[in-house]
């Protein structure tokens, strides 16, 4: 079985250029989804803000500045084949060295602290990432990579539901988290949801769900029509664009899901901003 | 309609400010948020005086990011204020005039804005590229150890807000 080499320093490269991109360039996906909510937003003030998020987005693409001040945690999911050999480092460091290049050399702000309770010593580079790596068959390390402000982070929540709450308890406490939010999480909010799995699995899927464009359906018919539900319902909430009211609380509801225990029904709500900054690349 | 008004804030101006009038603000403010709150908060228990006069002052929750060569400031948007709520009723008490942040407030920031005769613009989250156009100046006034999370002064040109809660305790905010 032949073995594939990679340097290092062409990850750290490769990690670079998606934090600054992602920081710099809102995806398709959210910037499609505002034009059509400020279409048929019925509140004038919510129109207003909606069409300042878009100018605000086209400036930052042509200035090649952040979209939001708050550029985040960087978070990765790496599928990293398991015929790659790195050469000239260590993938781990080859992608801290990456996010690290791209918050100072990208103008990017530094929000990491060291320790989150005693000292909160900012580490002054954005480092560390946060990464979840899983090994596959293959010679390609593929990167799904997204940068986290934790204005809407700090709004997710998870519950370790049981089997008897059904589909009705999953809606009811996704739209309590949601309404719970409110103003706070820099509507209009993308809801990334995870069900299943155990206590973390559902969070990191519920992080991975917010990292899928918002213009794709959950392969399970079942679960497309939930998420079409669900951001129905949360649109009727009626907080609107910068939470000042009006019909777009949400652009987008995603929803991964995992195999569970007998006795569980997990679920994660992560809550991410109209700032959802995502990207991938495969190496 | 569109109201000018200018910094530093009297309060016959204050009075005239009512829930969701859109604003354009020009003159000086500060910035801050969750560290620099923690420390002036800690001074003010300890009856110690602070770094930065705060009376009359306009006090923005942002952390900017650093500014590009060529450029005033970076991207510096609102942040959530309601990390702020412990802190707000000890500066409004010691003559802080306004706060501008995104989000909800307590009730105690909102009996402290009511008692004081102060007012919560929200600016709008997320639009931090637009917003740092109206920021002219950026000057580092106490905590510089603190980067981004350091009090600034900033000079201001037409900077848009709305105003999220008047003087009179009326809000805007939508909640449930």
């Amino acid at each position: 079985m032949d073995i594939r080499r990679i340097e290092a320093s062409s990850v750290t490269s490769a990690v670079k250029k998606l934090y600054m991109d992602m920081n710099y360039f809102i995806g398709e996906d959210i910037m499609c989804a505002l034009k059509t909510a400020a279409e048929n937003e019925s509140s004038e003030t919510g129109r207003n803000v909606l069409a300042q998020l878009i100018e605000n987005n086209n400036i930052a693409a042509e200035e090649e500045v952040p979209i939001c001040q708050d550029t985040g945690m960087a978070v990765l999911f790496v599928e990293y084949g398991e015929r790659v050999v790195i050469e000239g480092g260590s993938f781990e460091q080859a992608v801290q060295d990456g996010v690290r290049q791209a918050y100072i050399d990208g103008y990017l702000r530094k929000s990491v602290v060291d320790d989150p309770v005693f000292d909160r010593i900012n580490t002054k580079d954005n480092t560390p990432a946060i990464i979840y790596t899983t090994i596959v068959p293959g010679d390609r390390i593929n990167i799904l990579a997204g940068c986290k402000g934790f204005g809407s982070e700090n709004m997710s929540a998870i519950k370790m539901l049981t089997p008897s709450a059904g589909i009705e308890g999953v809606k009811q406490f996704i739209l309590d988290a949601v309404r719970y939010a409110g103003p706070n999480p820099c509507p209009p909010i993308v809801v990334g949801v995870g069900i299943g799995g155990t206590f973390e699995k559902a969070a990191m899927l519920a992080k991975k769900a917010t990292l899928r464009p918002i213009n794709t359906k959950n392969t399970d018919e079942r679960y497309a029509a939930l998420e079409d539900e669900l951001l129905c319902e949360i649109n009727k909430m009626g907080f609107g664009p910068a939470g000042l009211g009006g019909d777009n609380t949400a652009l987008g509801v995603n929803i991964e899901y995992f195999p569970t225990h007998i006795a569980g029904m997990p679920v994660a709500v992560n809550i991410c901003c109209h700032a959802a900054r995502h990207s991938q690349c495969c190496i | 309609m569109t109201k000018k008004i200018t910094l530093p804030l009297t309060d016959d101006v204050i009075k005239d400010l009512k829930a969701g009038d859109s604003v354009l603000i020009t003159g000086t403010m500060l910035t801050g948020r969750d560290a620099a709150h923690k420390r002036l908060y800690e001074l003010i228990e300890k009856g110690e005086p602070l770094p930065v006069d705060i009376k009359g002052e306009v006090i923005y929750y942002v952390g900017p990011a650093p500014a590009k060569p060529g450029h005033a400031v970076g991207p510096a948007g609102p942040t959530s204020s309601y990390r702020m709520d412990k802190y707000a009723p000890a500066l409004l008490d010691m003559g802080l005039k306004a706060m501008i942040g995104k989000g909800k407030r307590s009730k105690e920031v909102v009996d402290s804005m009511i008692k004081n005769g102060c007012v919560y613009f929200a600016a709008i989250g997320g639009a931090a590229a637009l917003i740092s156009r109206s920021i002219k100046k950026m000057e580092t006034l106490a905590y510089e150890d603190l980067g981004t999370e350091a009090i600034y002064r900033f000079t201001v040109e037409d900077f848009p807000a709305i105003v999220a809660i008047d003087s009179m305790g009326n809000s805007i905010l939508v909640e449930k």
